[in-house]
This record gives structure tokens, C-alpha cells and sequence, in this order.
């Protein structure tokens, strides 16, 4: 058969399986983006079907056509060809959970008031079964005058009934108003029409139905209306409706809804009305789940597990990272010629590539696990379990796993927030969420902890370098909550968002989901945030290896340059035969811009007990926090491999300020600079991927001043008041 | 006539009438007047609370629960 390309819109409630739809009809040929100014995911497919390529959109998932969030209002705005992103679909492909059915058919409803051609996919038909609901497709195309296929997306092979019922359909639009409003009700719609949405809007035709009723009931709307040159006729329009409704003993709110629940019970015909509401599998898991006390130890047990498992399987996978690019940049830099060109691509370009790269193990696994949780949908019992707690702090219940994932690394944290559907909990939880102790903090704390803290131990057998290690994790919580909870009310203006939440039926997940959301998590964050850190990556090398200076002494500018590159491509290389003080690395690195930037800056981080040697450090530590390490290895020119923190320790508590004489660091420099870190946000992966996330430059900026201000702040006063104890 | 609110204990009940600001998105979810409405459970620290409603699972609030008014059956 011939036919034309065509635009086709899937439509339907979250949790019924319309990602699995659009994933079996597309296979591999997906563009998964945002749409332009919103942080909402736009998903398009192509489906070849008898030799012709047609489109299909993945809607945001949504209850409702009388949009009340941003999703909604893509979805409403898509279907209705106003959306100025999208093409104006010719197909709208709704599918409905059919162990679900009335809710479902709601929204079935609406879009078939939008008077285009439509195919109801009836879902999960197997799950319908086991719960004992006889969900008829006969009888529901009968109800709705359009093709209704049936459907297990489990079963692979039925997608085939789909794509049949696709190339059959002779795109004859459904019929609007079929739920058969009331006659007042129906008055009212014609009024609404001809004196408001046909004189003062250019709102496509087909979408007046909706529009008519949805300025009849939602109690919202003249807010939305306020800023256009006709209000005054639209509020008078609108009030005179409302009037007509209560005058006929109607709410105008409720008779919508009524009318359209009322025609869908019809399907129902003689059946029972309780039926489908027998004890299920899902009543006995959530039992236990969901249970007062039993469900948050269950929750604590699942995320103990789940971090586990990141940590132990992504450690081999980013050791392995690293060492790849090591390789890859000591090959690079054999090939190269040396000199600035080679400097580039190896510790800028190849350093800042694997920068992006070793975060993907986490990404993956994280994704793996959030998908599993939501897939099988107990990712919404977490999220009920938590939200008494959370929602007191001025988060939501499922800001609860992004937050945990934040103790490994804020990326993927930040990127698991998209399961918050409220904008206003999602922003809070990914501005407080690199107050969690990350991986990358580690390497310092350790080496800090270990040099100055005094391996002591109280009452006997508690380690105070344990427990400062503990206090600070603990310190990072703490701080979480207190910003949530003074962002809670500092965005206390905006509409509160109602929780209304579904907990969707215990199923099996789509392993091929759940992987391919692995995939494009990985690839998002890859081509996304990596643009952002491998340029951040180059301006640091920068910074840190130009002006181009060498040490007294050393005349001959040509050896150094290949000592360099033999201690970067043979670590095991021999001891440095220079001064045995002070290398040519660690030479450039002082006189460089990032250097001069760190004495710079020493009388702005004196207050908090820094010298400048730590000052360089907090500059390149920017890149990634454990890079804090490396720059000190290099600043006390520890060039063998076998030294790394072991050694630096000893030069760092042994280093004397050459004027007085007493020791650089004390315990109290280690305990500020330790704060610092815990509080400050010195990670660019981390900026690149809230950029990425709130589609705008000003949340990553308004992170970075926020958060490097409390860092300051806390060092000074623990610093200065430690020194007024007589600490220092 | 009570609140679901105000009542916690799991129970069967029907629903009376709907009130408040969110009225329109809880009645879109199925929560109509006339409708029975179990009470499931509450979550640890009393809210949210788990209803079944029209054969699926949903949860509420403090302060969508108190738009819901309900008769015990």
C-alpha cells in the first residue's frame, strides 16, 4: 500500500509501557535530545514500514490534556500542533495500561476530542489477565469507534499486530465529544468557541473542544490568560460559563470529569465493579515494602547492595580507563614531535578526555540499578516510603536515591534527578547534591587525615582518624539538609506541586529497556558534559604549563623536554638526576600562570590556613577533586612511584616555613582545608552536568558561588577560632 | 462526612465530595464522587497515604488527602 509519510505521536499515563512501544517500533533508530528552554527529553524514532519512513515522537508521559506541568503542556501542545519544536502529528498512538483501564481511557478521551485519527494500544494485557480484569478489545472498539489493538509488550512478536494496524488505518479522525456531554455542557463549549477561541486566539481548530473545557474548569487559568491583550473578554467569557453551569445545578469543575468517567464505565457493561481489585502478587510484596517499619530497612538493605555493586564492579572498569588513556597519552606523546602540540593533546586533550570517560563505569551501573527500580516500579514505594522524611527537609521522596548516588559521584546523582517529576524538589535535590561525600574527596581526606590527624584512639578502640573520616560524611549530610531546607523556603513563592503519585503494578523489567537506558545515559553524559570538561580540561593545562620557563641552571632546554616525557612514559624511569629538591616539573608548575595565580591568591586563603602550594592545588583541583593530590606530588617533586601519598605526607608534615621555622600544616590546617573540600564545589564534571540538566549557565553558577562561599566561610571560622583556642 | 485526612486506618470507605484548589487533577486520577475508596496503609511518619481507588494504587499527601471527603461503609 502507498502511503505517505507520516508524523506519529505516542501518547499515554506513565507506567504503561510506552517507552517499550516506541523502543520495539523504532529498534536502534532513536534521537534522544531536550526540547529548546526545558529540561523535558524529546525522544523521535523513525519506523520503516512498507518501505517508508515514518516519525515517531515518544510524548511526554501524562494523565491529563488539561496540562497543569511542562511535560503535560509538550504533550497537550504537540498533539495539538502548536508546539512550535514538533511537526503536527497525522497519527496519535495512545497506549493504555489494561490493568488500568478507566484511568487510562481518560486521557483516551481527550485526545479523541482533538478529532485525529488514533489507534488505542490496549497494554499489559497480560498482567490485566492476572489480576482478573476482563479488559475486552472488542468491546472498548465498540465504545470508542477506533482500532484498538491488544498487546503484551513482554511478548516480543505482538509489536507486529501494531505495525499492521498502523499501515491499515485509513486515517479517519475519532470522533470529539463522544463521552456525550450534557446539553448545558455542550451549550457552553459552542459559547466558549464563538466568543473567545475563535475572535481572540489563533489556536488550531482542532483543539477547541479541549481548550473550551479546559477554560471552563481549571481554577488556574485566568492566571494564565492575565498577560494577553484580550483578558477582560476572556474573563467575562469565562465567568458567564461558570455562571450558566451553577445557575443548571452543575460544577462547573466536576462535570467534565464526571461525564467523561461516566462514558467509560460503559465499557465495564454488566461486569462487577469490584472487579480487579482482588489480592495480587503486588499486595503482598508491598505488604512488606511498603510496611512502617520493614520498609525502610528494606530500602536501606536495596541501597546498601546497589552501592556495593557500583563500587566493586565499576573499580576494575576505571582502573582500567585509566590506565588506557595513560597508555594512550604515553603512545601519543612517542608519536608527536615534543613541544607545545604534544603537551596539548597529552595532558590536555587525552588527560580531559579520560576526565569524562572514567566516570562512565559509575554512570552505567547507577543506571543500570535506577532502571531496574523503576522498571519493576518499586522505585515509586522507595519514593513513598521516604517522602514523610523528605518531604519535611523540603524534598521529595524520590530525591532519596540521586541523593545516595551522590556518595559515589555527583554526575550521575545529578542525572538520576530526572525521575522528580515537581521542577521545583528536582532543582533543590541537584543543588545540594554534591554536599555528599563523593569518591573523588576521598584521596584527600586520606592523605590529610592520615599526616595530621594523630593516630589516637578514644576510650580505647574508636580511631580519631575514623571518626573524623565519619564526622565529615556526616558533616556532608548535615549540610544537605540544612540547604535543602533554606531552599525550601527561599522558593516557598512557587506554587507548591500536589503529590499525587502512582504505584504502578510489581512487574518483570524489559531487560532490552534497561540496557538501552544504560546506553543512552552513558552517551548523553559523554556528549554532553564532556564537550564542557575537555575544554575546562585544556584551559587548565594551560594555566598550569605556560609561561614556558625553566630552572636556573638548567641551559639545556632540550633535555628537560625529553625527561619529561620519559617520566610520562615510563613511570618506573630513573630517579630524577636534577636538583633533588625541586624537579623541572615542579619548577614550571610554580612559575606558571596557575602558580602565579596560587601566591596570588595566598593572602585571600591565608585567613583559612593555606599557603600557596595549597592554593595551587584548589586551582587545579577544579578539574576533579582528587587531582588536589597530584598537583602536591608535583609541587613536592615526588617523581617515584612508589612514594605517592606515603611520601608526600612526609614532606608535607616536615615542610617549614623558611622565615620562622614552624611547620606549614598543622592539624588545624588539615581540618579547615578538609571543610573546605567537604563543603566547596571543585568539580567541573559536576557544573558541566547541571548545565546539561537545567538547560541554563545560571544553576551551575549560582552552585559554584553558593557552595565555594560556604566552603570559604566554614575554614575561616573553624580555622581563625581554632587559632584563638591556642590551636594552631 | 470525614477528611482522608483524617482517617488512617485501613478501611473501605466511599467517597462523598472533593474540595480545594487540586480538585480537577484528583478527579482526572480517577478519584470521583460515588466511587468506593480503600485506605491501604500510611507510609513510616504518617504521610503519604496509599489508596486504592478504581483498582490501582495511589498516594497522597496530608494535603491532597484533606481535599478528599469520604463515608465509611
Amino acid at each position: 500500500m502507498d502511503r505517505n509519510q507520516l508524523t506519529i505521536a505516542l501518547v499515554g499515563n506513565p507506567n504503561t509501557g510506552k517507552t517499550t512501544v516506541f523502543n520495539s517500533l523504532t529498534g536502534l533508530k532513536q534521537k534522544i535530545g531536550n526540547y529548546p528552554g526545558v529540561t523535558v527529553e524529546r525522544k523521535t524514532g523513525v519506523l520503516q514500514l512498507d518501505g517508508v519512513r515514518h516519525t515517531i515522537i515518544d510524548l511526554p508521559g501524562t494523565y491529563s490534556l488539561n496540562p497543569k506541568s511542562i511535560d503535560e503542556r509538550i504533550a497537550y501542545e504537540t498533539l495539538i500542533g502548536k508546539y512550535e519544536y514538533e511537526a503536527t502529528p497525522n497519527l496519535a498512538i495512545v497506549i493504555v495500561d489494561a490493568s488500568n483501564l478507566e484511568r487510562n481511557l481518560y486521557l483516551v478521551t481527550q485526545v479523541m476530542d482533538l478529532g485525529i485519527p488514533m489507534i488505542v494500544v490496549l497494554n499489559m494485557m497480560d498482567v490485566a489477565e492476572e489480576r482478573g480484569i476482563n479488559a475486552d478489545p472488542e468491546r472498548i472498539q465498540n465504545l470508542l469507534h477506533v482500532p484498538v489493538v491488544p498487546m503484551a509488550a513482554k511478548r516480543e512478536k505482538e509489536i507486529v499486530k501494531l505495525r499492521e494496524a498502523i499501515s491499515r488505518h485509513d486515517l479517519t479522525p475519532a470522533t470529539p465529544l463522544l463521552w456525550s456531554p450534557s446539553d448545558r455542557l455542550q451549550q457552553i463549549i459552542t459559547h466558549i468557541k464563538d466568543e473567545w477561541l475563535k475572535p481572540h486566539t489563533h489556536l488550531p481548530k482542532n483543539s477547541w473542544n479541549v481548550e473550551a473545557l479546559r477554560l471552563l474548569s481549571n481554577t488556574h487559568i485566568l492566571d494564565e490568560l492575565k498577560n494577553d491583550p484580550a483578558f477582560d473578554s476572556a474573563k467575562k467569557v469565562v465567568e458567564k460559563a461558570r455562571k450558566q453551569m451553577e445557575e443548571s445545578g452543575d460544577n462547573w469543575m466536576a462535570a467534565e470529569v464526571m461525564a467523561r468517567y461516566n462514558f467509560i464505565a460503559g465499557y465495564r457493561g454488566d461486569q462487577d465493579e469490584s472487579s480487579g481489585l482482588k489480592s495480587t502478587l503486588t499486595d503482598k510484596i508491598d505488604s512488606i515494602v511498603t510496611h512502617k517499619i520493614l520498609g525502610p530497612i528494606v530500602f536501606v538493605l536495596i541501597l546498601l547492595v546497589m552501592f556495593e555493586s557500583i563500587f566493586t564492579w565499576a573499580t576494575p572498569f576505571m582502573d582500567l580507563i585509566d590506565l588506557g588513556f595513560i597508555q594512550l597519552g604515553s603512545v601519543a606523546s612517542h608519536l608527536l614531535p615534543a613541544g607545545i602540540l604534544n603537551d596539548l593533546i597529552v595532558q590536555g586533550v587525552i588527560a580531559g578526555l579520560g576526565g569524562v570517560v572514567v566516570f562512565l563505569p559509575q554512570i552505567m551501573f547507577l543506571f543500570f540499578f535506577i532502571s531496574v527500580l523503576e522498571g519493576t516500579g518499586y522505585m515509586a514505594r522507595a519514593a513513598f516510603v521516604m517522602d514523610g522524611f523528605m518531604s519535611r527537609i523540603g524534598l521529595h521522596g524520590r530525591s532519596v536515591v540521586p541523593l545516595i548516588s551522590g556518595f559515589a559521584c555527583a554526575v550521575p546523582g545529578i542525572m538520576a534527578t530526572r525521575t522528580i517529576e515537581s521542577w521545583r524538589d528536582r532543582l533543590i535535590t541537584i543543588m545540594v547534591l554534591p554536599f555528599m561525600s563523593c569518591s573523588a574527596r576521598l584521596p584527600v581526606y586520606a592523605l590529610m587525615i592520615s599526616a595530621f590527624i594523630p593516630r589516637t584512639f578514644i576510650l580505647g578502640f574508636i580511631s580519631l582518624q575514623g571518626l573524623v573520616f565519619f564526622g565529615l560524611y556526616l558533616f556532608g549530610i548535615v549540610t544537605a539538609i540544612i540547604a535543602a531546607f533554606v531552599m525550601k523556603h527561599l522558593f516557598s513563592n512557587e506554587r507548591p506541586t500536589p503529590f499525587i503519585m502512582e504505584l504502578p503494578s510489581y512487574k518483570m523489567p524489559r531487560w532490552s529497556s534497561v540496557f538501552r537506558n544504560m546506553v543512552d545515559r552513558g552517551w548523553i553524559f559523554v556528549t554532553e558534559a564532556g564537550k564542557v570538561i575537555v575544554a575546562i580540561s585544556i584551559i587548565l593545562w594551560f594555566l598550569a604549563s605556560f609561561p614556558k620557563v625553566h630552572k636556573p641552571g638548567d641551559n639545556a632546554a632540550g633535555i628537560n623536554l625529553e625527561h619529561t616525557s620519559q617520566v610520562l612514559s615510563q613511570p618506573q624511569g630513573k630517579k630524577d638526576s636534577f636538583d633533588p629538591t625541586e624537579s623541572q616539573a615542579a619548577y614550571q608548575l610554580t612559575h606558571s600562570y596557575a602558580g602565579m595565580f596560587g601566591h596570588f591568591m595566598e593572602p585571600a586563603i591565608k585567613p583559612l590556613g593555606f599557603d600557596w602550594k595549597l592554593g595551587i592545588g584548589l586551582i587545579s583541583s577544579f578539574a576533579a577533586r582528587e587531582v588536589m593530590v597530584g598537583t602536591l606530588n608535583t609541587i613536592y617533586s615526588i617523581q617515584d612511584e612508589n612514594g605517592s601519598i606515603a611520601t608526600l605526607k612526609q614532606k608535607m608534615i616536615a615542610d617549614r616555613d623558611p622565615r620562622t621555622g614552624r611547620p606549614v600544616y598543622s592539624m588545624l590546617t588539615a581540618i579547615s582545608l578538609m571543610l573546605f573540600f567537604a563543603l566547596a564545589c571543585q568539580c567541573m564534571s559536576t557544573l558541566a552536568t547541571v548545565r546539561r540538566e537545567t538547560n541554563s549557565w545560571k544553576w551551575p553558577a549560582v552552585m559554584f558561588l553558593y557552595m565555594t562561599s560556604l566552603a570559604y566561610l566554614a575554614s575561616l571560622l573553624v580555622y581563625q577560632g581554632g587559632l584563638m583556642l591556642g590551636l594552631g | 462526612m470525614l477528611r482522608l485526612s483524617e482517617l488512617k486506618q485501613p478501611q473501605k470507605t466511599r467517597i462523598t465530595r472533593i474540595d480545594g484548589p487540586e480538585m480537577i487533577r484528583l478527579m482526572e486520577m480517577g478519584i470521583t464522587p460515588g466511587l468506593p475508596l480503600e485506605i491501604v496503609r500510611t507510609a513510616p511518619l504518617g504521610y503519604p497515604i496509599e489508596i486504592k481507588i478504581r483498582g490501582y494504587l495511589l498516594s497522597l499527601r496530608e494535603a491532597e488527602a484533606s481535599c478528599v471527603f469520604l463515608e465509611q461503609v
